[in-house]
């Protein structure tokens, strides 16, 4: 088994999330090449060769351009797996190197079994089995599914690639930063986060009164905040604010992968919920099934005592 | 200017997944279904866009009967008529089937702008779109949340981790996946649902070519374990919790 592994780099910066398809790789037992379009200054470490092509020339994100330079990858290596991190990067580019060799692709595994790879369905309250057909097979990888053992080592071989020619009809112009100010979510030891279960926004005051007897910071999921009910700067998850606070209460919060992982290393997890399947339940320490509505309030009252 | 929304009816995740007699997806007895969320933004963004620029919105889904419900909510939206797939085995289907029937459908029908979700609820493959794009042969951007037109030129928002944001310019005809957020979804007004009833949905047989993946079970997660589940009436299910505050973590000061 040969597998072609997809680095990420943004800004001249590698990023951490390509070590993921490297121990996708060892669990498997496959022969592995890495692809990067990244800066020399900042290459992965890793015992094998490395198709690069520089960034300057290929740009950032050149969707078309991209692809192209993977192509020209293939063709040397002639993986039977390409491996992408499913990301902003991973879930744009890996559906159109399908589509360019007419390959099947299986996104977000989180783990490989007998037959076939692992992959979440529902918001993870199932799981499904999914094997491909090709003569190369794209797959992209939950975030932090995968792990190294051991701290990743080594010097890659460069084959450099190509960048004349393909010409990308999607231009990136800059980037925008995230957005600053509000609350630091990240010095509270208490975080009380509103999800979408509130309902409707007068409730959120619920949430507030909660945090604030427990000593507290409020949070929120991400509907919360795109309905524009909490500032940005209080949203937990991989597109907001990664937390760790020594007490996480979610409530109304259905435990989406994307909100896990941005506070699923609290020290104690307590989780609100009508539904007693919710996903939440999963990393939860104690599961409260129960109507935010009533025992919130309820909770608030004791600790006012 | 002509726009295309494709979308997807979806169950309340909320609910109680069973497996079908085949152990391979859900059953669809006993689920209540909904517009995917991702698709919300989606005919939000095109009926915007067609409210600034005229033309005609198309909104179309593929799937059993059902989904014509999800049709007429968008068409209560905004949308000028519809176009129904067919397709009662339609959750058999991998990504590649579904947009090779959707763009058999496309290809004759001139399309400046395309809309779908990023992905869908229940499956969150995130290929569909960018997969229809391909066989469209359309430039596509991905995870937008911001969209603006100029002449032909579409400057949008790339999401990206870490609440960054790419800005990225593109010429149309294009396809883009919509992220949560990109806009406020209208909700349909009865008037609007009224109207709704006289637009056409127009139903289509659908054949596509043979899948590449297949999924071979579907199951429940095992469950870890471990954490605690409280149940009862709500004066003594906050009694427990705080006793287990004071027990196992060191904030009740
Ligand atoms: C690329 C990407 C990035 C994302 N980034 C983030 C992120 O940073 N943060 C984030 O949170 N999400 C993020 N998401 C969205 C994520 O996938 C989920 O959509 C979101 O987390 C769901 O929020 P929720 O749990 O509040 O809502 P839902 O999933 O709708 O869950 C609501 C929950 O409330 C419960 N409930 C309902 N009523 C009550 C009641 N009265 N009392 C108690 N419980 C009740 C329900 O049982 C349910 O479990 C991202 C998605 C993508 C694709």
């Amino acid at each position: 088994m040969k597998a072609l592994l997809v680095a990420e780099s943004r800004q001249g910066e590698l990023l951490a999330a390509s070590y993921e398809p490297l121990a996708f790789a060892q669990k498997l037992g496959a022969q592995s090449a890495m692809f990067l379009v990244g800066s020399r200054q900042s290459l992965p470490q890793f015992d094998g060769p490395l198709y690069f092509a520089d960034a300057g020339a290929a740009g950032d994100y050149q969707p078309d351009l991209h692809k192209a330079l993977l192509q020209q990858a293939i063709a040397k290596e002639q993986p039977d797996l390409v491996v992408f991190c499913h990301s902003s990067y991973g879930w744009d580019l890996a559906p159109r190197l399908a589509a360019a060799l007419a390959a099947p692709q299986i996104s977000e595994v989180i783990d490989i079994v007998e037959g076939g790879y692992l992959v979440p369905a529902c918001n993870a309250k199932l799981r499904r089995t999914v094997a491909a057909k090709g003569p190369v097979t794209i797959v992209t990888l939950q975030a932090g599914a995968f792990s190294l053992s051991a701290p990743p080592a080594g010097s890659p071989q460069l084959e450099e690639l190509s960048v004349a020619g393909a010409d990308s009809g999607i231009r990136l112009t800059g980037y925008e930063a995230a957005e600053k100010g509000g609350v630091d979510l990240g010095k509270a030891e208490v975080i009380v986060s509103a999800g979408r279960g509130i309902g409707k926004p007068e409730n959120l005051a619920l949430i507030e009164a909660l945090a604030k007897a427990l000593h507290g910071e409020y949070g929120a999921s991400r509907p919360v905040v795109d309905a524009g009910w909490a500032d940005h700067s209080r949203q937990v998850g991989s597109t907001g604010q990664t937390v760790a606070p020594k007490l996480y209460v979610a409530c109304g919060i259905s435990g989406a992968i994307q909100h896990l992982a941005g506070m699923k290393k609290s020290d104690y997890i307590v989780a609100i919920n009508t539904d007693k399947e919710a996903p939440i339940g999963e990393v939860a320490d104690v599961l409260v099934v129960a109507d935010l509505k009533q025992f919130v309030p309820a909770l608030t009252a004791k600790l006012a005592k | 200017m002509k726009i295309l929304v494709c979308i997807k009816q979806v169950p309340d995740l909320e609910s109680r997944f069973k497996l079908n007699a085949a152990g391979t997806w859900y059953s669809e007895q006993d689920l209540a279904w909904r517009m995917n969320e991702y698709d919300e933004y989606a005919v939000e963004q095109a009926v915007q866009l067609k409210e600034a620029s005229g033309g005609e919105l198309v909104v179309l889904s593929l799937g059993p009967e059902r989904v014509r419900e999800a049709l007429k909510k968008a068409l209560a939206m905004g949308a000028d008529r519809g176009v129904h797939l067919q397709d009662d085995a339609s959750f058999a289907k991998d990504p590649s089937q579904i947009a090779a029937a959707i763009a058999a459908y496309a290809k004759d029908e001139q399309f400046d702008v395309v809309f779908t979700g990023l992905q869908s609820q229940d499956r969150g493959s995130a290929q569909v779109g960018v997969l229809l794009a391909a066989a469209l042969g359309l430039n596509a951007v991905t995870t937008i949340v911001d969209f603006s037109l100029a002449g032909s030129v579409a400057t949008v928002k790339r999401e990206l981790e870490g609440g960054v944001k790419a800005v990225v310019e593109v010429t149309l005809p294009a396809l883009f996946t919509c992220q949560l957020g990109l806009n406020t979804p209208r909700y349909p007004t009865l008037p609007n649902i009224m109207k709704a009833k006289k637009k056409e949905i127009a139903a289509l047989p659908v054949s596509v070519p043979e899948g590449r993946t297949t999924t071979l079970k579907t199951a429940y997660p095992e469950k870890k374990g471990g954490g605690l589940v409280l149940e009862g009436e709500v004066g003594a299910l906050a009694d427990q919790l705080l006793a287990l505050l004071k027990e196992k973590t060191a904030v009740l000061r």
